[in-house]
């Protein structure tokens, strides 16, 4: 049984009452993006209403007041993962952005040719090609951990793949496609007695669990605010304030200035150095609001709803004749991958819908996994906190009608 | 709201199951590579033309059941059709499919694929089969075309 009361959390996701083709909505695409609490859509329309104006620039009241609830999102952040100082925390666009930006500016001007970098078969697109384009920019190399069967990491060969010339080490911290969570704190250890860099794509481990880039140790952590129930357009890079202090800035203008003149920039300080022009202002404000929100439910509170949620299904799924679930590591954070013999994923999402059940069909951005399983595409759920036994239910109902249809 | 049995008919499950042309050509003088990233769906389009006329046609590859339904039934009508015959077919299936046009009496047989109109998110898994034979039939080499 659950310790929280989730109809009253599901009381602050206005967009969960509803209906699809005639059905209660079933919200099930949680690794795709997250619903929005009121307290968030309230925090974003509030700012509008009441203190918008731009950052750091203007001497009045609103810009102050806009100021300090930017800045105060900043350290909720900074608090939410644990990070030494505000200074660590740079806003994003998203966790894609924040790779990239660790690419360019970090690695980049490290990187020579025949330099490796090492990611994992796990990785979804935004963890891989960011990678990508540096190595064909730069000649240096990708290599990639491999996977097992159940879809865990396989570490067996990782003291090896770690090389001299390993110049990062970038890996997800919970796949999307399949759940998985990555032992990444042993991981880390294992490059940084390399003394190679770790970057942790945080995007699908932050909304389901507690994070501490400190404990992990990593140099880098990137997460995206529209998975854990902010804003879509705001994501933050976590980096280590000695690294980030060296880096050349990202991208130029706005706010990464101290002075301008036409013979040369003085670039502002961490964590403002990165962020250049008007950032998306409401949306870091929606983001503190998400952590805010998540802090008032319990970290361990969301994680341990999930976990029920997950267990059930996989239970229920398990017992059905010709459903077999793709990925089947012992540790996973609360998605569901899964195929139903005989429907192609996209027939199953269809079928799906018109009861109102809303999972994604597809590769997931994660298309070399589906690769390693020779399958085009996955049918997948993916849970949050405020979803329920009675829509782990409405699947189970959606998968036994698809068998119907498609007998 | 459409309803599911429109979109899912027997016909189209029968052509899931058993496609129909679900062969390569050896000979074919035409041949295209369709692919949706966004789903995953490949197939390829094989022709046989012979003073403009389609002897044969065939496809390969895999999708879901409306694409390969919607690839068989092509394979069906196309078969035997001058190439003039052929376009015409395609563009009046590219019509009813998408919405433009509601004379679904044209289609013939292929009025089962117009229940696909009321489901956005898959028209393109239909036309896929269509928009990869209509390439084919225009070039005389490989080529790929990508729909998204």
């Amino acid at each position: 049984m659950s310790v929280l009361n989730i109809n009253a959390i599901r009381d602050d996701f206005p967009i969960l009452h509803q209906q699809i083709n005639g059905q209660p909505l079933v919200y099930l695409d949680n690794a795709a993006t997250s619903q929005k609490p009121k307290q968030v859509i309230d925090a974003v329309s509030d700012f509008y209403q009441q203190d918008n104006a731009n950052i750091h620039r203007g001497v009045h009241q609103l810009s102050q007041r806009a100021t300090d609830a930017y800045e105060g999102a900043r350290d909720k952040v900074r608090q939410f993962l644990n990070a030494a100082s505000d200074k660590e925390i740079i806003f994003t666009r998203g966790a894609t952005e924040a790779v990239n930006l660790v690419a360019q500016s970090f690695l980049r001007p490290k990187l020579q040719a025949g330099d490796e970098i090492l990611i994992s078969y796990l990785e979804h697109h935004a963890n891989i090609v960011p990678w990508q384009m540096l190595c064909e920019q730069t000649g240096a190399k990708l290599n990639v951990i491999p996977m097992t069967q159940s879809g865990e990491l396989d570490l067996s060969d990782l003291d090896n793949l770690l090389t001299s010339r390993t110049k990062m080490l970038a890996i997800g911290h919970v796949s999307n496609a399949l759940g998985t969570i990555n032992p990444v704190k042993a991981i880390t250890a294992k490059a940084r007695a390399k003394a190679i860099p770790v970057l942790i794509d945080g995007a699908q481990a932050v909304p389901h669990m507690a994070v501490d880039v400190t404990d992990i140790d990593c140099d880098f952590y990137v997460l995206s605010g529209h998975k854990m129930f902010a804003p879509t357009g705001i994501g933050a890079l976590y980096g280590r304030e000695t690294l980030l202090a060296a880096m050349p800035p990202y991208q130029g203008g706005g706010d990464m200035i101290l002075s301008v003149s036409f013979e040369q920039t003085i670039y502002n300080e961490l964590p403002y150095k990165f962020e250049a022009g008007t950032p998306h202002i409401a949306g870091a404000i929606g983001l503190g609001a998400a952590i805010e929100y998540m802090w008032s439910i319990g970290l361990d509170n969301i994680a341990a709803q999930e976990h029920h949620l997950l267990q059930l299904a996989t239970d229920k799924i398990r017992a059905l004749p010709g459903v077999e679930i793709i990925g089947t590591s012992a540790n996973k954070a609360a998605v569901l991958s899964f195929m139903i013999e005989g429907v192609h994923p996209h027939d199953v999402g269809t079928i799906f819908d018109q009861d109102g059940v809303a999972i994604r069909t597809g590769h997931h951005c994660a298309q070399p996994v589906m690769a390693f399983y020779d399958i085009p595409a996955t049918a997948r759920a993916s849970f949050a906190f405020y979803n329920n036994e009675a829509e782990v239910e409405a699947l189970i109902r959606a998968i036994l009608k698809t068998q119907e249809l498609f007998s | 709201m459409s309803d599911l049995r429109d979109l899912y008919q027997q016909v189209i499950m029968d052509h899931n199951k058993n496609p129909r042309n679900f062969r390569e050509i050896d000979d074919a003088n035409h041949l295209a590579h369709g692919n949706n990233p966004l789903c995953g769906d490949k197939l390829v389009v094989y022709l046989k033309l012979e003073d403009e006329k389609i002897i044969d046609v065939s496809f390969t590859g895999s999708g879901c059941a409306i694409s390969k339904a919607s690839a068989s039934l092509m394979t069906e009508a196309l078969k035997g059709k001058t190439v003039t015959e052929a376009d015409a077919i395609y563009q009046q299936v590219h019509k009813v499919m998408t919405g433009e046009s509601s004379d679904r009496d044209l289609l013939g047989k292929l009025e089962v694929l117009s229940g696909v109109k009321d489901f956005p998110a898959r028209v393109k898994c239909a036309t896929l089969s269509w928009h990869t034979a209509h390439a084919a039939m225009d070039s005389d080499h490989d080529i790929s075309i990508t729909t998204e």
